[in-house]
């Protein structure tokens, strides 16, 4: 892959830059809009039509949708089409950023979720008339619990964060049944933003851990800060440093001895599934995000799903309806939990990313699961071989999916991380995550997934080597990149300080 | 572990995994392991699993497509039956480009827009989907997504909550979706808010008296339109009711927008909802994607993610995710709201759906579902056992009542084919025979008539 360096726009002919322009750039579909054109048709009202005002008392009847658009379907392909083309994807190649576990969306997936039986099935019909997507709920509990070694998992939540509320809702309504729901929870410096979020939703305070220099959690800080006023500790396992807490059963163990939970956000069970369970490490509860580990597509931001598996102590408080097989293999919806937290959602959750994720699983099946963090590890450690030599790796332990370095040997040169990241889209890449865990200084956190072909990580590798090259030789070349992206270095100041949140005549 | 297989045996290939035999062993000699085992070193061996997981697979897609199949086949769905069912939940006809372009993977495969240089297709299409929902609701600010209607609504809670200090009561009319309120519940118990329950009244409505006399120390009062009954509220009398209270309008079916004046021209302050409505299919609940649309000066206290518009380096416009200093990633613990993936890929459909109806298509689809739904109902009222318990104007939905429990009714229906409704005993203690009955552009006149005769059918069957 060749970087292209500057574009010498003067010698460009008029009619070619009117080229480039139009595939960079595309109106917003309002822009679009011309009186008269439409892009639907109906079959004509086959009833008798009535006065309005007879259906709709004055006052309520709204004459129009002012400055609603007229567009022809041609129009809404044609603008869909171009917007989509200013997007990069996994499906377009590496898409390394860590924590978000961006791998390979089979499309299969997307047929079984297109079946008209599921597709057009209704949240509030009654049991007997939905057993087909009962009995693929309860497997997917049966195929989640297995995978965490836990006793039970709900399907309600839709994305990791609702998880985490879900699981601490859980733990508090446990705590305060045994007289005292307590006040903090613990949460490692090197965390995910939503589990303070999560738990301050939850009705708690935030207690921050320090990381070690290993960038995971030292025994001795854990038992000085599990007071009797400590619900829970959420820690993610392994850290967003990608190291796995090697003394995750001790963890535990100091935690319940003084009648607290374990939370694992399980963010990164793609390190590990198929390898270890959850459940045999003390934890008390875990959520997992689909749309990461289980390959249901991320779609720009959602939707996800963000199921919740939990330990014996805490069955009580499952959100409620479970779904459950009598005996005569028929399932129902049961809401006979007298303690549950209550209900987290209408309906039933995220039902067609669940089923998304039941065809993975099965498409994985045991081996396959297992070779996923297999893979995924060997992938993350090969990058991290291959790129030590020119960036600083602020953590020395071994990691697993992910690598996370700085810009420590760049920033002598005056270029940063964020340099460095849209640099990278100009050799055809999607930048990493950036500037985060916090705990690293200009962190650069790559995580590559299992999905990818080595040929495409010597390729990433590459060109990070050749960044990191032209950050030595030619830094203003990287503090001004991207230089071949749609558009460049946008004014996110100006964006927050004079919001501009929405089209206007 | 003797019995697991070797990754680097070709026999262990996977289709969905590319790097296999040769490519394993010539990156472990990078790393410098002999295996990939020892790149598990970390995990301790007494947590570390000594046997394969124990569930069925891997699958081909032959056999994946054979079993999924098989259990979608087990579901009576609208597929093989004439369902009128509602309830939050509403069969519109999805233009078919839709679900085209919504498979193109750029946007399937994309993840959320960080880098707003690689992502001005998701960012842009954000945009124009805030600007849909501002014209919409008659409100300002919109945000990119909430996860549904009912986890929407708990979000208005919660920001009108923070909007006026020393205030912890909140009043919910009873006639909000079941579900939205049960889902209220859930997420405010442990933060010290009351919820007061208002019911309504002959007509279906919001009771108003009990709404003025629940206000007293309340920060925030919650109606839906068209409510769980499929009654539309007076928007104008509740705000009066209201008081100076910020009033949130919850909108569970949204192509009502395209015939009801919007809450924002009626005083409301927030307007939270759903969006299946605009041609997303049913599936069993979901994904869906919730909405909220705020007054101007709400926008710093709205939760979820905000796409605005800003210029690039060389000039250009372009869009970027701002105001983030609301979001977990950011203030963490003092975040308006925890949520991060929302329901991008749903708004997208919603966006496209919202531009293709445009303003006269989405009025079509309005003026459809209330002149089908007058038609059935003044056909219902020709039944002489059939009562309509609610004088109310109503836009799709409408509350059935006869002699008999209405799951026995709805038994008979379904033996013709027909899904006839939601039984309302489930929710309300004393409505045993009354169901919910929604209509929508999708049904025809036969379709209607042959409820009607169904359902007088079945009542003269219970009678016997």
């Amino acid at each position: 892959m060749t970087a292209i360096t500057q574009q010498n726009e003067t010698d460009q002919p008029e009619a070619q830059k009117d080229v480039a322009q139009r595939s960079s750039t595309e109106p917003l579909i309002f822009e679009r809009s011309k009186p008269g054109r439409r892009g639907y048709q109906l079959p004509a009202l086959d009833v008798p039509e009535q006065a309005l005002e007879d259906l709709l008392p004055a006052g309520l009847h709204r004459s129009e949708i002012a400055d609603e658009v007229e567009v022809s379907e041609v129009d809404v392909i044609r603008h869909f089409t171009r917007l989509s083309k200013l997007n990069v994807s996994i499906d377009a190649g590496l898409y390394p950023l860590g924590s978000c576990t961006m791998k390979h969306n089979p499309r299969i997936n997307e047929e079984i979720a297109r079946v008209p039986g599921f597709a057009h099935s209704h949240p509030m019909q009654a049991e007997h008339q939905v057993q087909g997507n009962l009995e693929l709920l309860w497997w997917l509990e049966q195929t989640l619990k297995e995978i965490f070694g836990m006793p039970r998992v709900t399907l309600q939540p839709v994305a990791g964060a609702h998880g985490e509320l879900t699981g601490i809702l859980m733990v508090h309504k446990a705590l305060a049944k045994s007289g005292n729901a307590r006040k903090y929870i613990l949460i490692p410096d090197s965390a995910h933003g939503t589990n303070p979020a999560s738990a301050a939703f939850a009705g708690y305070e935030i207690r921050e851990l320090k990381s070690n220099s290993r960038g995971t959690v030292d025994l001795s800080t854990l038992a000085e800060a599990v007071t009797e006023d400590v619900a829970a500790l959420m820690v993610t396992v392994p850290n967003t440093l990608g190291v796995f807490e090697s003394e995750i059963k001790q963890m535990a163990d100091i935690l319940h001895a003084k009648g607290a939970y374990l939370y694992c956000d399980g963010a990164n069970l793609n390190s590990f599934v198929g390898i270890a369970r959850p459940g045999d490490m003390g934890i008390d509860v875990i959520h997992s995000n689909l749309h990461k580990t289980f390959s249901t597509p991320h779609g720009g931001g959602g939707p996800g799903a963000g199921p919740v598996g939990i330990s014996e102590r805490l069955l009580p408080y499952l959100p409620t309806p479970t779904v459950e097989r009598r005996e005569d293999g028929t399932f129902y919806l049961d809401y006979d939990h007298p303690d549950s937290i209550g209900r987290m959602r209408a309906f039933h959750g995220n039902f067609n990313v669940l089923v998304r994720a039941l065809t993975y699983m099965r498409s994985m099946g045991p081996t396959g699961l297992r070779r996923i963090a297999q893979l995924a590890v060997l992938n993350a450690n090969y990058i991290r071989a291959r790129l030590r030599k020119f960036y600083h790796l602020p953590y020395d332990a071994p990691t697993l999916h992910e690598v996370v370095f700085s810009d420590k040997n760049q920033t002598a040169k005056d270029v940063h991380t964020l340099d460095i990241a849209k640099r990278l889209m100009d050799y055809g890449f999607h930048p990493p995550t950036i500037y985060f865990p916090l705990i690293v200084s200009g962190a650069l956190m790559i995580e590559p997934t299992e999905s990818e072909p080595k040929e495409e990580l010597d390729a990433f590798c590459d060109a990070m080597i050749a960044i990191a090259r032209e950050c030595e030789e030619r830094p203003e070349l990287v503090r001004s990149a991207p230089h071949t992206t749609p558009v460049r270095r946008l004014d996110e100041a100006r964006a927050a300080r004079q919001p501009v949140l929405r089209w206007k005549k | 572990m003797s019995n697991l297989p070797d990754p680097a045996d070709p026999a262990s290939s996977h289709r969905f995994i590319s790097n296999a035999g040769q490519d394993i062993r010539e990156m472990l000699a990078v790393v410098g392991v002999d295996s990939i085992d020892r790149l598990f070193d970390t995990i301790p061996a007494d947590v570390k699993l000594d046997r394969l997981l124990d569930i069925p697979g891997p699958w081909s897609e032959i056999e994946s497509r054979r079993w999924f199949r098989a259990l979608a086949a087990r579901n009576v769905t609208a597929v093989d039956h004439v369902s009128f069912l509602g309830g939050g939940a509403y069969a519109h006809a999805q233009p078919a480009c839709v679900d085209q372009l919504l498979l193109r993977a750029e946007f399937l495969t994309a993840y959320t827009p960080y880098q707003p240089e690689v992502s001005q297709g998701t960012l842009q299409s954000i945009f124009e989907y805030q600007t849909h929902q501002c014209l919409l609701t008659g409100l300002d600010v919109a945000n990119a997504s909430l996860y549904d209607g009912s986890t929407a609504l708990c979000e208005a809670v919660l920001m009108a909550e923070r909007l006026v200090k020393g205030k912890t009561k909140v009043v919910l009319a009873k006639s909000i979706h079941p579900h939205y309120l049960q889902t209220v519940r859930t997420y405010i118990q442990n933060l010290g808010i009351e919820i007061v329950e208002v019911g309504w009244g002959e007509d279906g409505r919001v009771d108003l008296d009990a709404l003025r006399a629940a206000t007293g120390g309340a920060f925030a009062v919650a109606v839906q339109s068209p409510n769980f009954f499929g009654v539309i509220e007076d928007y104008d009398a509740v705000a009066e009711a209201s008081g100076d209270l910020t009033k949130i309008a919850v909108v569970a079916e949204a192509t009502s927008f395209g015939i009801l004046t919007p809450p924002g021209q009626h005083r409301f302050d927030i307007c939270v909802g759903e969006g299946q409505a605009w041609g997303v299919p049913t599936q069993f609940g979901g994904p869906y994607v919730g909405f909220m649309v705020v007054r101007e000066a709400l926008k710093r206290h709205m939760p979820g993610r905000l796409v605005g518009e800003t210029v690039d380096v060389d000039g250009k416009r372009a869009y970027v995710l701002t105001l983030a200093t609301r979001e977990q990633h950011i203030r963490r613990g003092k975040a308006t709201s925890n949520i991060c993936t929302n329901q991008a890929l749903i708004a997208l459909a919603a966006n496209m759906y919202l531009s293709l109806m445009g303003k006269e298509g989405l009025r079509e689809v309005a003026t459809q579902c209330l002149q089908k739904t007058a038609y059935l109902r003044r056909k219902l009222r020709g039944i002489p056992a059939v009562e309509l318990p609610f004088s109310g104007p109503v836009y799709n939905e409408l509350v059935v009542r006869t002699p008999f429990p209405a799951t026995q009714i709805l038994a008979d229906l379904e033996h013709e084919k027909i899904l006839g409704g939601i039984p309302l005993g489930e929710f309300y203690e004393d409505r045993d025979r009354d169901f919910l009955v929604a209509v929508t552009e999708l049904h025809t006149r036969e379709q209607l008539d042959q409820y009607a005769a169904a359902l007088t059918a079945a009542i003269s069957r219970e009678r016997r």
